[in-house]
């Protein structure tokens, strides 16, 4: 970069442009030209089914990246660059700026250490806080997750599973970040704990302002809970825009098509649309859109040319890379 | 739900009076219910609900400590009724199982075709299995280039219909699906989920779906039942008990269930409060 302005407040906690991601032995990548943003206290939902790349696109906020993978384009944390960054800078990143929630929290825990130490020891140990003022924070965060001090002296084996997101959150807070990622965080659990750690989520950032990347595969969840919603299909960015006109008037025939395959609770009973086939292999080459196969708007041009985010005429921030966005608006419009 | 076809159905499944407990804790406790002849009824519930237990004592991977299970008037849980290769396989030709996960119930190093004709040579010996095989992997829309696969060169919803095929191969009377479809993308589980229609509908197989989602169950089942710390707290016909919930505990299963203008904040408290 060879701006010159003195340096602003970035506007967005994270900013990935142009994300390519390639790895070895694929044909094509896996990430392919990723655009993401996410403002600070603004809650946006990446949504896609397995193989989409939206774990690893929020894996790649924190630099964590499978081996071998090649990468271009930029992911910006707090307007800095972090693959660009050295060990010690991305250290940093990984400790305060940026923080995770995985999907089971029994796979982030020691079993056999207890929650006290599970939840100082990132701040112990970068020199952040002293033990004891790691104590005084963790107390603290623990109550706003709806915990009791008590939980410190437990082993996670000790708690249910709705709790042990709730640490997990908990720990992921401890050093204030500014952007939080979350990946599946309540796929584990229970309808009834989901809504609890989803009010959680949305109550602490109504208090601190952190900006959350919500990744899920459940497209119900994303409407409920989110301000912007990205759709992924093989590696591309399908669509992305305000939750609302997404789920109302989606302008990707694949996220009409993913809406008609869920079941739900007001729609009609009985069979289902499903979408016909899978979803295309790595190890296949993408000569157009990724989802041509399996469309039923799908022309020519759909094979051989790969579509470009348009916006929608009246919203300039709804987004969908499809040739044929129009047709397929008037098309649900009609239907409803 | 309309009935299909004149007169009453057969019950092909029923359970009465179920208890199972695990030290202290009553993981089942006084479950009933009734499945009628290509019925669908689905068991909804948290876990810890018994849910779980109760489709695995109707299978047989599970003892109860008291109650019956009854498949076409047949006791399966009266002891001394279990011993024996021959009673083994009978039990399993009239109730057969599908596991969530398709990644832990097939073999890795069996190939589809060699599963399905296992499990035939099992319970039919004498038959044309190499027929039947075919009609099975047709039967769930599996290609013949899917027969010759090991399980990992298939895809995870290709994977859950060869589990669906070996449980149709013995030609059973009830199929209980635990959480058949969670594992799988949302496009994928309308695939199965159509494909389990269609075989109710030309078999006239009993499905006992147990789930937690209650979107799969309206989609899918006749009846419900509602399960919570091992008891029924409400059962009736689908549309009847998620349109009209009596039960607060239905009432927050349903009000949990994430829509636009969802309030998490009110779950939760209700959730306390209950």
């Amino acid at each position: 970069m060879t701006t010159t302005t003195p340096p602003t407040p970035p506007a967005h906690t994270l900013d990935i442009q142009g994300l390519r991601i390639t790895l070895p032995g694929t044909a094509r990548p896996v990430l392919d030209g990723v655009d993401l943003t996410v403002s600070t206290g603004e809650t946006v939902a990446l949504v896609g089914e397995s193989g989409s790349g939206k774990s690893l696109t929020s894996r790649s906020a924190l630099r964590l990246l499978p081996p071998g993978a090649v990468v271009e384009g930029t992911v910006r944390v707090g307007g800095e660059d972090v693959l660009a960054m050295n060990a010690a800078q991305l250290r940093t990143v990984r400790a305060s700026a940026a923080a995770m929630v995985f999907q089971d929290p029994r796979a982030s825990v020691n079993p056999l250490r207890r929650i006290r130490d599970f939840l100082t020891e990132s701040a112990t140990l970068t020199g952040a806080m002293s033990r004891a003022d790691a104590t005084v924070r963790a107390t603290e965060l623990l109550q706003a997750v709806g915990l009791d001090a008590a939980v410190l002296r437990k082993y996670p084996g000790q708690v249910s599973g709705g709790m042990l997101q709730r640490v997990v959150i908990a720990a992921a807070l401890m050093g204030d970040p500014a952007l939080l990622l979350a990946d599946e965080p309540t796929t584990a659990l229970d309808v009834t704990s989901q809504a609890e750690v989803i009010a959680l989520l949305a109550g602490l950032r109504a208090r601190f302002g952190t900006g959350l990347l919500f990744v899920t595969h459940d497209l119900d969840l994303a409407a409920a809970i989110s301000d912007r919603v990205y759709v992924m299909y093989a590696g591309r960015i399908a669509e992305s825009g305000p939750a609302e006109a997404l789920f109302e008037r989606p302008r990707h025939p694949y996220t009409a098509a993913l809406l008609a395959s869920t079941p739900r609770m007001d729609g009609p009973r009985g069979r289902l649309a499903a979408i016909d086939g899978q979803p295309p292999d790595l190890r296949q080459e993408l000569h157009g859109c990724a989802f041509a196969a399996r469309c039923p708007l799908a022309t020519e041009v759909c094979d051989q040319q790969v579509p470009l985010p348009v916006a929608a005429p009246d919203r300039p921030g709804h987004l969908a890379a499809c040739h044929h966005s129009d047709r397929l608006e008037g098309s649900t419009v009609d239907a409803r | 739900m309309p009935d299909n076809g004149p007169g009453p159905r057969e019950t092909v499944l029923e359970v009465t009076g179920l208890r199972r407990s695990y030290g202290a804790v009553r993981a089942v406790d006084d479950v009933s219910f009734v499945l009628p002849e290509g019925g669908s009824l689905g068991i909804v519930g948290e876990s810890g609900s018994g849910k779980t237990t109760t489709a695995r004592i109707i299978v047989g991977l599970e003892r109860a400590d008291g109650g019956k299970v009854l498949v076409a008037g047949r006791n399966r849980t009266a002891r001394g009724e279990g011993r024996g290769r021959v009673r083994r396989l009978a039990r399993a030709r009239e109730v057969q199982m599908v596991f969530q996960d398709p990644y832990l119930s097939l073999d890795p190093r069996t190939g589809v075709e060699a599963a399905l004709r296992e499990t035939l040579r099992l319970h039919f010996p004498g038959r044309d299995h190499a027929r039947r095989t075919r009609e099975l992997l047709d039967q769930v829309g599996l290609g013949t280039r899917a027969a010759d696969a090991l399980p990992r060169q298939l895809s995870g919803g290709q994977r859950q219909r060869v589990a669906i095929a070996r449980a149709l191969a013995v030609e059973p009377s009830v199929l209980v699906l635990d959480e058949a479809v969670a594992a799988l993308d949302v496009s994928v589980q309308a695939q199965i989920l159509n494909l389990l229609a269609d075989i109710r509908e030309q078999t006239g197989i009993a499905y006992l779906f147990i789930t937690h989602d209650l979107g799969v169950v309206r989609c899918v089942t006749d009846e419900i039942v509602v399960m919570r710390h091992g008891r029924i707290v409400e059962a009736g016909a689908t549309p009847e008990v998620l349109a009209a919930p009596r039960h607060p505990y239905t009432r927050l299963l349903l009000e949990s269930v994430p829509r636009p203008g969802w309030d998490p904040e009110a779950i939760a408290a209700a959730r306390r409060a209950l």
